[in-house]
Parts: structure tokens; sequence; C-alpha cells
């Protein structure tokens, strides 16, 4: 699988928005993946932990969103998920098909600590 | 302090923007490139030789050749049919992505080529995520492999231009049913272009080279 191209470039884009807010460490990350994307969660936290570490995004936990894979019938217009395998339209037995979820593959937000900042207010 | 910084990217973009710059680079020098993919043992190989045999003298061709592992025998059997070639080896990664594409187009003479093939590692699950710049998918599955194909790997089915269904020749000595096969692909890419043939015969070969011969013109303009 392809888990580690995939997570590296996850990193970039946590430090990338980290340094640009000034972060000095990196809690948490959400990421929303789609049934679609074929990619497992174990083995991303897996690479995570060890190409993050040495960075401000060390440790920093991961959270999935899971989207299911959602098709939508062009002839009867019946929505239903795609649980394993592709099947026609459990409704009318139609095969002209959308998907309309499941794609989704993206990085939605990060937790950051910043210093505290100590000068007085005037 | 704690806080929440909404990002909201895509994580394949920045191997999109990659894809992107081989493209235009690919555009630049008029070169047509097609992407290949396919299951290990498919025939990737033996296809691209098989058309390299009936392309027309004239269309200049390279090959990029993606390996998991640093052997050569793919690339040494395209090199000795006269063509220029580079191999990528992706050091154990399941599939080619458009950096490492990128490399190999600086170690070719792009001026002095028409068509470029990229035969990509043999998976169907890891090609299907990784853009390269290339100006169609294909995508080669094999009769052996069975029909029900479409219907476990759904995503390189999507993204693909041109299907080619290989070894024909073994319909005879298989349980493949290819009304069951085909439904489940419509379903995926709906009039999806297809060709069926087999490499060790020949047979059907030659609708596949008169359609690349075909898109490498057009795309010269």
């Amino acid at each position: 699988m392809h888990e580690l191209a995939v997570t590296e470039s996850i990193l970039q884009i946590v430090l990338q928005s980290a340094e640009e807010n000034g972060a000095t460490k990196v809690t948490d990350i959400s990421l929303t993946i789609g049934a679609l994307s074929s990619i497992v969660d174990d083995s991303v936290q897996f690479y995570w932990d060890h190409i993050s570490k040495g960075s401000i995004a060390e440790e920093a936990k991961l959270h999935f969103n899971r989207i299911l894979a959602k098709l939508k019938c062009q002839n009867c217009g019946n929505e239903f998920q795609l649980i394993e395998e592709l099947t026609p339209c459990p409704n009318c037995q139609g095969i002209n098909l959308q998907i309309i979820a499941g794609e989704e593959f993206q990085v939605d937000a990060i937790e950051i600590e910043k210093e505290v900042n100590n000068e007085p207010k005037s | 302090m704690s806080q929440r910084v909404e990002i909201v990217k895509r994580i394949m973009d920045s191997n999109e923007q990659l894809a992107e710059q081989n493209r235009q680079k690919l555009d630049q020098h008029g070169v047509f490139c097609i992407n290949v993919m396919a299951s290990p043992g498919a025939g990737k190989t033996s296809l691209i030789l098989k058309t390299i045999a009936n392309l027309p003298d004239d269309l200049r061709l390279g090959v990029i050749e993606g390996d998991t592992a640093p052997v050569t025998i793919d690339a040494d059997k395209i090199v000795n049919a006269g063509m220029p070639a580079v191999q990528i080896n992706t050091g154990g990664d399941c599939h080619l992505d458009a950096n490492m594409v990128g490399l190999a187009l600086d170690q070719l003479d792009l001026d002095a080529l028409d068509l470029l093939l990229i035969e990509n590692v043999g998976n169907l699950i890891c090609p299907a995520g990784f853009a390269l710049g290339n100006h169609a998918n294909i995508l080669i599955a094999s009769i052996p492999e069975g029909d029900d194909k479409p219907y476990k790997y759904p995503n390189i089915y999507r993204n693909i231009d041109v299907l080619i269904i290989n070894k024909t020749d073994l319909l005879p000595y298989v349980d493949f049913r290819m009304d069951y096969f085909r439904e489940g692909v419509e379903m995926l890419n709906p009039g999806l272009k297809t060709f069926a043939l087999s490499a060790k015969t020949g047979e059907g070969v030659q609708a596949w080279v008169d359609w690349l011969v075909e898109k490498v013109l057009s795309s010269r303009g």
C-alpha cells in the first residue's frame, strides 16, 4: 500500500500550517478519509509515529473521520452504500451509477500549542 | 495556549501539482504520454513489446519502466527492442508517483520522442491514486485474472481512458464471464474505450495500435 507516501504528504501539510500559525507543538490532527481512497488508518498511524519523530508534530494524535462510499442510481435516483463489492442498484438493478461520497481524502484541521505571550498588555 | 487551525487541504495536492508540471513539460515537447497499469502478470511488458513492433517506423517512442526492485529484466527487453528506456526503481513502493516520473523525464530527450509509454508497477490499487501527468490512463486486464476484478478494484477502473482485455486466446480454457466483467466496467466507467486482444497471437492488437497512433498524430496538432 502507499500509506508511507501519503503519510509524508500529511506531515508536510501539517508542518506547513503549524509554522504559518506559530505553533510550538501539534497535538491533534483531523483527517477525512473516504472509503474509496484505499487507505488503512492503522498503517497511517504506524508510519506517522516514525516519520514525525523529532518534529513539532511528534506524538500528535491522528483522528480519522471515515466517510462511507455512497452511490446514486442515475436510473431511479436511489442512493445506497457501497459496502465491499460494487453492485447494481438494489432498487432497480440499474448500472448507471454515480459516486456521491467516499472519495474524500484531506487534512481537515490541527490542534496546536503556542507560546503564551507574557508581555504585559498596555 | 491551545488552538484549533482549520486547514481542509487535499492530501494528494502536492502530487497533483507535480503531475501538472509533468504534463506541461510533455506538451511543450509535443510528446503524447500514456500510463499503462495492470496487475502483475497481466502482460504489460509483452503488450508494450507487441505495440512497439506494430507502430509505424517513423513514430519515435520512449519507455519509462516502473519496478519495485532493482531488476532490469523489463527495461532490458525494451532496450533490446531499440527504444530509449528509463527504469525507475521504486525501492519497494507499490506505485509510481509524479515526482519519480518527473525525474525520469529529465533523463529522456523529449524532443526526440512522439510517444512515451510509462509502465507502472504491477498493482491494481495504488497506481490509481497517483496522477503522473500523462495524457491517457490504460489498464490491461487479462482473462486468467478472473471476471470479478472491476467489482473488487473499482478505483482503477474508474480512472482509466482505455481498457485492454489481454490473453483472449485463453478464453476457451478459463471460466471468464465476459458479460459479467463488462457490466462491472460499465457501472464504473460508462462507454469506456475497450480493446480485446491477445499480445501472444497478435489478434486484435492492430485496432489498439491504430487508436494509439491516431492519438499521437492528433496531439501533434
